[in-house]
């Protein structure tokens, strides 16, 4: 029987707009409104607001949360800054990967961990059974937390403006509590478009005011169909296709968020220490095709006549137009100017491993 | 609403034929390119190649997804639009005017199976 599917406090406004509305993550999302090429572009170009409320919110509070959170998670937060945000993994002992996820740190011993919302049952059920033996408070917030992201060059400007809220002072991955309508919000410049932009966590009704306000100034409303396109062009991992629980990040090539040598270890290091110091069976690689045929999720991979591999992600680039994939291939094959090819129904194309980031980001430093 | 041409035949899976003589003009509807979204590639068949009733002959791509197109007819390509390999959203545009292969009709009588413009407009309920 299907489970009943959940809505975010926007869902009427999307209806209202004349998305187009499809399950995503258990949630009834807009893929699109006046179409992914266009919403693709105003990110790029201007600025697009996207719905995000869908993403989970859970506070991790306590004694002992930095050294807690340190042993969940990848990324290494001993002794930051209050106000920095940490992109990173959570991961199973075999190096799998639970959930990607942003942690904030808001205060000290106070951390605001942001995560997906296919596994926002899975991540607390796995956050709190790892809590057990430290000193910690683990709150799920999800239900109270809706999201904006407002991304793109104007996003600055546009939040200002718009919502008067100032995001001048914070840099790339920084946060900050801000006032908004009587009640404390959360800000943060970070986003999942390769552009810079900020993300806004705040109750239903300051969403639904903030929502209607940039409606009103005419920001573009964004989909979660460009939300994609956008991720892809720039090497950003989706879970469910680069990340899973049977693709670490030293197989998804983002060793660089995992902090193999940080006091106290984490859970799943001595894995991905190996696979690091082996070499991984497998490899998240970017592939170039020279055809216009679009490589998608599943579609084979082939060096000469043998199957090496599968499409993670796959798409015409729409900034970049090019056919553009993302794929977990054997470690040998993926050398980066190695030629393969995609199987695209009855026929193979040629392609050549390059990249991931198949297009340049601008992020305020 | 979309737009629908009388004197087409129209299969369930969103294809139509326009018959000149013994040849048939294979597309997708407005309906179909409506549903898609920007159309960024079409995958065709080459000259010569056989298509069979109801089997698969290429797809046509939006951004988000591939959907194989269904050939309602049986026949042999004599030409495909080559005009949609540098520009496939003029589907978009207007999807009867582009269509996407020329087939020269090996069996009239399949055509009894696909419906008119009328029946065409009853199930996608416009």
């Amino acid at each position: 029987m299907a489970e009943e599917i959940k809505t975010t406090c926007l869902h009427d406004n999307h209806v209202a707009l004349g998305a187009l509305m499809t399950p995503f993550a258990g949630f009834d999302m807009p893929i699109q409104y006046k179409g992914i090429v266009e919403e693709h572009n105003a990110v790029r170009t201007n600025v697009g607001v996207f719905d995000v409320s869908h993403m989970g919110e859970v506070a991790v509070t306590g004694p002992e949360a930095e050294k807690f959170v340190n042993y969940i998670f990848t990324n290494d937060i001993k002794d930051a800054e209050i106000g920095k945000v940490f992109y990173g993994m959570m991961l199973y002992p075999d190096g799998g990967t639970v959930d990607d996820l942003l942690v904030y740190k808001m205060g000290e011993n106070d951390f605001f961990l942001v995560i997906n919302a296919a596994n926002i049952d899975k991540d607390v059920a796995w956050i709190n059974e790892q809590a057990a033996n430290f000193d910690v408070k683990v709150e799920n917030q999800s239900d109270y937390y809706a999201q904006l992201a407002v991304q793109g060059p104007e996003g600055e400007n546009t939040i200002k403006n718009v919502l008067d809220l100032d995001g001048s002072d914070l840099t790339f991955y920084t946060v900050k509590k801000v006032q908004y309508d009587g009640e404390t919000i959360i800000l943060s410049r970070t986003g999942y478009t390769g552009e810079d932009g900020f993300e806004i966590y705040a109750s239903h009704k300051a969403i639904v005011k903030m929502w209607n306000l940039l409606m009103d100034a005419g920001v573009q409303p964004c989909g979660l169909g460009c939300r994609d396109t956008l991720r892809f062009e720039v090497g950003l991992p989706l879970y469910g296709d680069e990340l899973t629980a049977e693709i670490s990040p030293i197989m998804a090539t983002l060793g660089m968020f995992v902090k193999l040598d940080k006091e106290g270890g984490f859970i799943g290091r001595d894995a991905c220490a190996q696979q690091k110091a082996e070499g991984s069976a497998k490899k998240l690689v970017g592939l170039e095709l020279h055809d216009k045929a679009i490589p998608r999720h599943g579609y084979e991979v082939l060096q000469g006549d043998k199957v090496v591999g599968y499409v993670t992600t796959g798409y015409r680039g729409i900034s970049v137009d090019k056919s553009l994939a993302f794929a977990l291939v054997d470690r040998a094959a993926g050398t980066l100017g190695n030629e393969l090819s995609v199987r695209i129904r009855k026929k193979v194309f040629p392609a050549t491993v390059v990249k991931k980031r198949f297009y340049t980001t601008s992020y305020k430093k | 609403m979309s737009k629908i041409i009388d004197g087409l035949y129209y299969s369930e899976s969103h294809e139509y034929v326009k018959v000149d003589g013994e040849f048939g003009y294979i597309g997708i509807t407005d309906y179909a390119q409506h549903e898609l979204g920007n159309v960024v590639y079409v995958d065709m068949p080459e000259v010569d190649d056989e298509v069979a009733a109801g089997e698969e002959f290429g797809a046509v791509e939006s951004v988000k997804a591939a959907s194989d197109l269904l050939s309602p007819v049986s026949g042999t390509v004599v030409e495909v639009n080559e005009a949609l390999e540098d520009e496939p959203g003029l589907i978009n545009k207007d999807a009867f005017e582009n269509w996407i292969i020329k087939v020269e009709l090996s069996d009239k009588s399949e055509l009894d199976d696909l419906m008119d413009a009328a029946a065409y407009k009853a199930m996608i309920g416009e």
